[in-house]
C-alpha cells in the first residue's frame, strides 16, 4: 500500500514536471497568441479583447494551472491553425496512433520471446556468432530507413499496398489494419532486435544459476526448465526494458507516421510544430509523455507481480 | 584486475568498419569525386555505376559526395552531442553519485521526469524553442542525453564509494576531485565507454530522425536524414538514393554498435 | 543398491581427472558419508550419480549401478526418468537452490508433476504437504504457500529435502547439506535424516568436508583425496582406529571442546 502511494506521488511529480516544462517552454516561444489568431484583422483594440477573453494577462502559473485543468475538464484549448477544439482535432489521430503503436510493441512481443528462447538455447554455438552480428545489423536500421525499403518493396514493387492511401478505420477495417502492419514492422524490427539481444543475455545469466542445477536434478528436460522456472526469473528486467520499448515505439511513430502518410498523432504533431499551432503542439506532447511514463508505472506494477521479493525493498533494478 | 582475453572479434570488426567510416567521413571534408552540390541534367537518375557510386539523384547530382558530406555532417553532431550530454552527464552522476544526499535524491527524481520524454520528442521540443539549425540540434540533444548519462554514471561512481582502494586514498588525505578522476573513472570506464557507444548511436538516429522530419539540420548544410526525406518521391525511379543514404547510415550505427558489443564481451570474458 | 565402479571423471580443461578410480557400494538403508576436502572429487562423484555430470564438457568411464542398471551411460531421456524419482538430491545453499519465483508447495510437487502424473492436483498438493509435515515443519500448509525467501535457512533446507523424498526414491543424495546452516540447526537435520532413514529405510549418500557431522550420522564412510579412494567402512572402525595416514590426519583436525590443540587420537565430545 505505501508502495502504491509511493509510486502514484512519483508518477504526479513526473507528468507535473513535464507538462509544466511543456507549458513554459511554449509560452516563451508562442509569441502572442491573439496576433497568430486575428492575423491580418489585428487591430490594437481586438488584440486587447481578445487576450482579455484568452486570460493571457494573467501570471504563468495561473495560466498553468487553467490548461492542466483543462485536461480534466475536456478543455484543451484551440487550436490556431484550424480553429477547433484541440480535444476534437486530437481525438481520432490518437486512437490511431495507439494502434499502430500497439500493433509495434504486439509484433515485439510476440516475435522476441520465442526467438530468444531459440538463441539462448543454441549459445556458444557456431551459429551464434552469426546470430549476434545479425542482431547487432537490426538493431542499426532506422525505422525511418525500413520505412522506405518496405514502401519501395511492399507497395511499389509488389503493391501489397498502396502507399499514402491509407483507407481509415471509418471506412475500411481489416484494409486500415492491414495497411497499418507496415510501419508496425518496420519500428518493431529494431526493437525485436534489442529485445532479444537483452533477454537472450538474462536468459543465459540466469542458466547459469543453482535453481536451474536443481530443477534438472528433478528430472526436468532444458525446454521445460525454460519454460517454468528461466523465464518467469528472466522477466524483471525485460518487463522494465519492454516498458522503454514502448517509449521508443511512441516516439518512432512520430517518423514512421511521416513516411507511410498515417494520419496520425505524429503526423499532426509535425504539422503542428511547422504551422506554430503551439496549443495543438502543447497537448501532443504532454500525451505522448503521459504514454511513456504509464508504460513505466504499468511496468513497475507487473515487476512486483511477478517478483514478490521486490516488495520488500526498493525498486527493481 | 580482471584477466584480459583475447581482443573480442566484435571489437575488431566493429573498429575496422568504424575506421573506414571515419576515413571516408574524414576524406569527404577535403575532398568528394564531385561537388556535392553541382547539378548536371544530362546526368539526371543514372543508377550506380564506375562514374557514379551511388548513382544521381533528380537533378543530377552524384549522391556518393552527398553522402559523404552528409555523413559527415551527421558524425560531427552526434560526436559533439555525445562528447557534451555525455560529458555534463557523466560529471553530474559522478558528483551525485559520490557525495550522495538531497542534491542526490532531487536531481535523480528530476532525471527520471526528463527520461520520461522520448528523446526525439524532448529533442523536437527544445528544437522548436531555439530554431532548427546544426548547432541548436547539437545542444537540445546533448541536453536529451545527460540524464541517461547521468543516471550510468551515478550508478557506477556511487557503487564505488566504499571501494577500499577510495576508502583508503581518503584516508591518504586526496581531494575528493582526485579520488573521483584518478581512483574511481577509471574503473568505470568498462561500464561508462558502451554507454558512449550507445548514446552515439541513439544520437545518429535522432539526428536522422529530425532532419527527414525538417527540423533538424537543413540545406545548404548536407544531412543524411534530409536526403532520405527527399528521396522518398523518387522511390520509383532512383530507389538507390534512399537505398545508399540509408544504408550508410546503418553502417554507421552498426559498426559503433559491434564496438560497443566488443567492449561489453571483453568484459564479461566471453570474448 | 547402489554400485559405483572404478569411476573415472576427467574435465576438458583440467590436466588431472577429477575422479581417478572410485569403487563404492551403498546397500538398502545404509547411510554412507563421503568426506574429503575441496578438490578430492567428492563432489564430482555426486554429481555422477545424481546424473548431472556435464557430458560435453568431460570424458567419463566406470558404471554407476542402481539396481542394475547403469546410469554413467544411461542415455539423457531414460536418466531424466529416474532422476527425481528414484535419485534424490539436496544442495547446500536452500535459498539459491530454489527458484525464487515459484512457491515452496510448487517445487515440492515439481518432481510428482513430472513422474506421479496419474495424481490429480489435489492428490499432488496432499502428498507435498504430508512430505512438507515428514521433514517436521511447524505449519505445512502454511509453508506450502510461501516463498523460499519467506522462511528461513533451516526452515527451507526442510522444504528441499521435502521435494527430494516426496517420491520416496531409492537413493537420498545429500551435497554438504548442513554446511550453509548454523550448529543448531545443523543437528536437527541430521535428526530429521536419521528418523527419515529409520522410518523409510532410505538410502542415502552424504557427502561432507565435515568429519564430525559425519560421524554423526552416517553408518558407513569413505574418504577421498585427489580424486581418489583412501579408505572406507563401517564408520565406528575408521574413527577409532583409522588406517591410512591421511585419514588420521582428518581425524585430527576436529576441533573439539576438550583439546585446544589438535593431539593424534580422536577425543569425545
Amino acid at each position: 500500500m505505501r508502495y502504491t502511494v509511493k509510486k502514484l506521488t512519483a508518477f504526479l511529480f513526473t507528468m507535473v514536471v513535464v507538462s509544466l516544462l511543456t507549458f513554459i517552454a511554449f509560452d516563451l516561444i508562442s509569441g502572442d497568441p491573439a496576433q497568430a489568431m486575428l492575423g491580418t484583422e489585428a487591430t490594437p483594440e481586438k488584440l486587447a479583447a481578445l487576450r482579455e477573453q484568452l486570460g493571457l494577462n494573467q501570471p504563468l502559473l495561473v495560466r498553468y494551472g487553467q490548461w492542466l485543468a483543462g485536461f480534466f475538464t475536456g478543455n484543451l484549448g484551440t487550436s490556431y491553425n484550424y480553429n477547433l477544439p484541440v480535444g476534437q482535432l486530437i481525438a481520432p489521430k490518437l486512437g490511431l496512433t495507439l494502434c499502430l503503436s500497439f500493433l509495434a510493441f504486439a509484433l515485439t512481443v510476440i516475435v522476441s520471446i520465442p526467438l530468444s528462447m531459440w538463441s539462448a538455447r543454441r549459445a556458444g554455438g557456431r551459429a551464434d556468432a552469426l546470430f549476434t552480428a545479425l542482431n547487432q545489423f537490426f538493431m542499426a536500421v532506422p525505422p525511418f530507413f525500413t520505412g522506405l525499403l518496405f514502401t519501395w518493396v511492399f507497395s511499389l514493387t509488389l503493391g501489397w499496398f498502396v502507399h499514402g492511401k491509407f483507407p481509415g478505420f471509418d471506412q475500411d477495417v481489416p484494409g486500415s489494419l492491414w495497411y497499418l502492419l507496415f510501419p508496425a514492422m518496420a519500428l518493431a524490427l529494431p526493437r525485436i532486435a534489442m529485445t532479444v539481444r537483452m533477454l537472450r543475455s538474462t536468459i543465459l545469466s540466469e542458466m547459469n544459476k543453482d535453481y536451474v542445477r536443481t530443477a534438472i536434478s528433478r528430472g526436468n528436460d532444458w525446454n521445460m526448465v525454460l519454460r517454468r522456472h528461466v523465464l518467469k526469473n528472466s522477466l524483471v528486467p525485460v518487463v522494465t526494458f519492454l516498458a522503454q520499448t514502448m517509449a521508443e515505439i511512441v516516439a518512432g511513430s512520430i517518423v514512421v507516421e511521416q513516411v507511410f502518410a498515417v494520419p496520425g498523432l505524429g503526423r499532426l504533431l509535425m504539422a503542428s510544430i511547422s504551422n506554430r499551432d503551439y496549443p495543438v503542439v502543447q497537448v501532443i506532447v504532454v500525451i505522448l509523455a503521459l504514454w511513456v511514463v504509464l508504460a513505466g508505472t504499468l511496468a513497475d506494477v507487473i515487476n512486483r507481480r511477478i517478483d514478490p521479493r521486490l516488495n520488500l525493498g526498493g525498486d527493481a533494478q | 584486475m580482471k584477466k584480459r582475453m583475447n581482443r573480442s572479434p566484435y571489437l575488431t570488426a566493429g573498429l575496422i568498419l568504424t575506421g573506414v567510416m571515419a576515413a571516408l567521413i574524414l576524406l569527404g571534408f577535403f575532398w568528394t569525386p564531385y561537388d556535392p552540390t553541382a547539378i548536371s541534367g544530362s546526368a539526371k537518375f543514372s543508377a550506380p555505376s564506375f562514374a557514379h557510386l551511388m548513382g544521381t539523384d533528380n537533378f543530377g547530382r552524384d549522391i556518393f559526395s552527398r553522402v559523404l558530406k552528409g555523413a559527415g555532417t551527421t558524425a560531427v553532431i552526434a560526436l559533439s552531442t555525445v562528447l557534451l550530454g555525455g560529458g555534463v552527464g557523466v560529471l553530474v552522476g559522478a558528483l551525485t553519485g559520490y557525495f550522495g544526499g538531497i542534491v542526490d535524491e532531487v536531481l535523480m527524481r528530476l532525471n527520471d521526469a526528463l527520461n520520461a520524454f522520448p528523446s526525439v520528442l524532448l529533442a523536437l521540443v527544445i528544437v522548436s524553442v531555439l530554431g532548427s539549425g546544426k548547432y541548436n540540434v547539437i545542444i537540445a540533444l546533448a541536453i536529451v542525453f545527460v540524464p541517461s548519462f547521468a543516471r550510468v554514471s551515478r550508478t557506477a561512481f556511487a557503487a564505488l564509494r566504499d571501494a577500499n582502494y577510495v576508502k583508503s586514498a581518503r584516508l591518504m588525505g586526496a581531494s575528493p576531485l582526485r579520488i573521483l578522476a584518478v581512483q574511481i573513472l577509471p574503473n568505470t570506464l568498462h561500464v561508462l565507454l558502451p554507454a558512449f557507444t550507445i548514446g552515439f548511436n541513439n544520437a545518429v538516429l535522432a539526428e536522422a530522425s529530425m532532419s527527414y522530419l525538417g527540423i533538424g539540420v537543413k540545406p545548404p548544410d548536407a544531412s543524411l536524414g534530409y536526403m532520405l526525406s527527399e528521396s522518398q518521391s523518387m522511390l520509383s525511379a532512383a530507389p538507390w538514393y534512399a537505398l545508399c543514404t540509408g544504408m550508410t547510415i546503418v553502417l554507421l550505427i552498426f559498426g559503433v554498435g559491434l564496438i560497443g558489443e566488443g567492449m561489453n564481451r571483453q568484459n564479461k570474458g566471453v570474448g | 543398491m547402489l554400485e559405483i565402479k572404478d569411476l573415472h571423471v576427467k574435465f576438458h580443461n583440467r590436466s588431472r581427472e577429477a575422479v581417478a578410480g572410485i569403487s563404492l557400494t551403498i546397500q538398502d538403508g545404509e547411510i554412507l558419508g563421503l568426506v574429503g576436502e575441496s578438490g578430492s572429487g567428492k563432489s564430482v562423484t555426486a554429481m555422477s550419480v545424481a546424473g548431472l555430470l556435464p557430458r560435453r564438457q568431460c570424458s567419463y568411464s566406470g558404471q554407476i549401478l542402481l539396481d542394475g542398471t547403469d546410469l554413467l551411460h544411461l542415455p539423457r531421456a531414460l536418466l531424466r526418468a529416474r532422476q527425481g524419482k528414484e535419485i534424490g538430491v539436496v544442495f547446500q545453499e536452500p535459498m539459491s537452490a530454489m527458484d525464487p519465483l515459484m512457491k515452496v508447495g510448487a517445487q515440492v510437487e515439481e518432481t510428482l508433476l513430472l513422474h506421479a502424473k496419474e495424481l490429480t492436483a489435489a492428490q499432488r498438493r496432499e502428498k507435498a504437504i504430508q512430505a512438507l509435515a515428514d521433514v517436521e515443519l511447524p505449519d505445512p500448509e502454511g509453508v506450502y504457500n510461501k516463498y523460499p525467501h519467506e522462511l528461513s535457512g533451516g526452515m527451507l533446507q526442510r522444504a528441499m529435502i521435502a521435494a527430494a523424498i516426496v517420491t520416496r526414491p531409492r537413493l537420498l543424495l545429500l551435497d554438504e547439506p548442513t554446511t550453509a546452516l548454523d550448529v543448531t540447526i545443523q543437528a536437527q537435520i541430521l535428526e530429521l535424516l536419521k528418523k527419515l532413514n529409520r522410518e523409510y529405510g532410505m538410502s542415502m549418500l552424504f557427502i561432507s568436508h565435515n568429519l564430525r557431522v559425519v560421524q554423526k550420522l552416517c553408518s558407513h564412510v569413505a574418504v577421498m583425496q585427489r580424486g581418489q579412494l583412501v579408505e572406507e567402512g563401517l564408520t565406528d572402525a575408521i574413527m577409532q582406529a583409522p588406517q591410512q595416514e591421511y585419514t588420521r590426519r582428518l581425524i585430527a583436525a576436529i576441533p573439539t571442546r576438550n583439546r585446544p590443540m589438535a593431539r593424534r587420537e580422536d577425543g569425545c565430545d
